[in-house]
């Protein structure tokens, strides 16, 4: 049974994993003043959960996995993971790009091992731990392929396997199956679910997929548009695994989209006003 | 069998050149001081070849080439370097930098020899200003092109300072830099050339200078087609190649 309730704040808020305290976002705008991507965001992530934000474009979803990464820095309010505040990027947190953010000039394996690279592995380590994770997503035959050699769906298998292969504490994922066909999707969905639960990683999934949303997360964070506040935060405690297609994931997605509905209204008038006037 | 079909079209071209200058001669519109004919070129090349002046002429100039190029690639990627890290550099002396480069380098040969007088330093200077400039502004352009997410990516995956340059940023601008020293290597060697005719350096370009003062066409005319010759052999077999790899590795074209 699909349960609907407003999620109450975690009780051992001592354990998070990732706490977003009053965080908010600004950047300049064209005309001297000042956007709000993101206003005023309070979060708690548990250890080992599967968060997921859904929000219309232009919420501030990616601007929010960025400031976890420490790629950016929030314009007020703080970030801590495991207790320690967010300066900067570290290997315990892992952003899994939207553009993906292949290196073209390396080979898939030579992607993966980047990072592993970085952390100091030595070369057969690193080999070996590239061919794993490239298995992984089942592409052993393309570990020698250029990006430009693969298929959008296999570029983004290798990013998935280039962030895997760091064995982040954190996983951050940023609608990164938007470019994928339905087939594909729902087998990196089993996928990432399978290694979330063989890991215990924390993961936060961006995507505007309400489904994916509700078929993946143990919570699903409804943002509203402009300035990016949370306005809903939905517990999905529907068994697992699950799929896409089962009609308890779908009924919930029929809520959460209720919420969010309203926010993508929003967006598009934003954006049509923008165009009618701009 | 693609390859095949493009050499003969090139030689069917240069053939077709050479025809053309020949039916020009045997028309007999200008006197043969002006305009030779190619048999005479043919035996300025067998004559300068073999009584070695071209080959002392191509060794000279090749290795001022390698030293004035190797310090323009020196001097011109730090200050590309320093262009791309810091904006207050670039929107002051990289401006004055753009401004400059589009100077012809000959014009930088009076002050040389004022400064260094009728020397080797002098055709160093000038080879130098001629191509540092062109290379600093590509490395610039290359470095601060990088896309975004480049950067990000490998901050992310823990590169940071010298090894995000390294890793990251360096071969990301690459096709930039490899442009940027093909254009640099082009300014260098015109520069070279023109420096070259100011005294007697023994290099190619006073060889042209020469054939000049011997009022000998053959001669201008032969040490021109070596000049091309070298010009099409450093790109075809140093900067063609670099660029294909570098093509073929990226997916930038499909072309082979």
């Amino acid at each position: 049974m699909a349960a609907l309730m407003e999620a109450q704040l975690p009780l051992r808020a001592v354990n998070n994993k990732i706490r977003v305290d009053g965080v908010s976002r600004h950047f300049p705008s064209g005309h001297g003043g000042q956007l709000a991507a993101l206003e005023n965001i309070n979060l708690e992530v548990l250890p080992g959960e599967f968060l997921c934000i859904v929000g219309p474009s232009g919420c501030g979803k990616s601007t929010l996995l960025h400031l976890i990464a420490g790629l950016d820095r929030p314009s007020t309010g703080e970030i801590w993971i495991d207790g320690r505040k967010v300066l900067e990027p570290g290997p315990d947190r892992i952003l899994l790009f939207q553009e993906l953010g292949l290196f073209p000039w390396l080979t898939a394996r030579e992607n993966v091992e980047f990072g592993l690279r970085q952390k100091g592995v030595n070369t057969k380590e690193r080999r070996e731990q590239a061919g794993y994770y490239l298995d992984l997503v089942h592409l052993s035959q393309f570990e020698e392929h250029h990006p430009h050699q693969l298929s959008g769906g296999m570029k983004q298998r290798v990013a998935l396997a280039r962030a895997l292969a760091m064995q982040p504490d954190v996983l951050l994922m940023d609608e990164p199956f938007a470019a994928l066909d339905a087939q594909t999707r729902d087998l990196l969905h089993d996928e990432l679910e399978r290694v979330w639960r063989e890991t215990g990683q924390t993961i936060i999934f961006v995507t505007h997929n309400v489904r994916e949303a509700v078929r993946l997360g143990d919570r699903v964070l409804v943002l509203s548009y402009r300035p990016g506040r949370i306005k809903t935060k939905f517990s999905i405690s529907l068994a697992r695994p699950r799929h896409i297609e089962d009609p308890e994931v779908a009924s919930m997605s029929k809520k959460v989209l209720g919420h969010l509905r309203e926010e993508i209204d929003k967006s598009v008038r934003a954006e049509f006003h923008h165009e009618q006037f701009a | 069998m693609n390859n095949l079909r493009k050499i003969a079209r090139q030689v069917g071209f240069y053939a077709f050149v050479l025809a053309l200058w020949q039916s020009l001669v045997l028309l007999k519109l200008w006197p043969p001081y002006v305009f030779p004919t190619p048999a005479s070129v043919f035996e300025a090349l067998r004559i300068g070849f073999s009584d070695h002046t071209f080959w002392i002429g191509i060794g000279v100039s090749l290795k001022r080439m390698l030293v004035g190029y190797a310090l323009s690639v020196i001097l011109g990627g730090a200050l590309g370097l320093l262009l791309a890290h810091s904006d207050f550099l670039e929107e002051t002396l990289g401006r004055l930098v753009v401004s400059v480069q589009s100077m012809p380098s000959i014009c930088w040969l009076p002050l040389a020899i004022l400064w260094f007088g009728l020397s080797e330093k002098a055709i160093l200077f000038v080879v130098v200003m001629g191509s540092l400039l062109s290379i600093s502004i590509n490395v610039e352009a290359g470095l601060r092109n990088v896309p975004r997410i480049y950067a990000m990516a490998g901050r992310n995956l823990g590169a940071s300072g010298a090894r995000l340059f390294l890793y990251v940023l360096l071969p990301a601008s690459l096709p930039h830099l490899v442009s940027g020293l093909k254009q640099g290597w082009a300014f260098a060697w015109r520069s070279l050339l023109a420096g070259e005719m100011i005294f007697v350096s023994l290099g190619l370009g006073q060889l042209l200078m020469m054939g000049r003062d011997l009022n000998d066409i053959s001669q201008v005319v032969a040490v021109m087609v070596v000049i091309i010759l070298i010009g099409f052999a450093v790109d075809g077999l140093v900067f063609r190649v670099v660029e294909r790899n570098l093509r073929r590795k990226w997916g930038l074209s499909s072309a082979a």
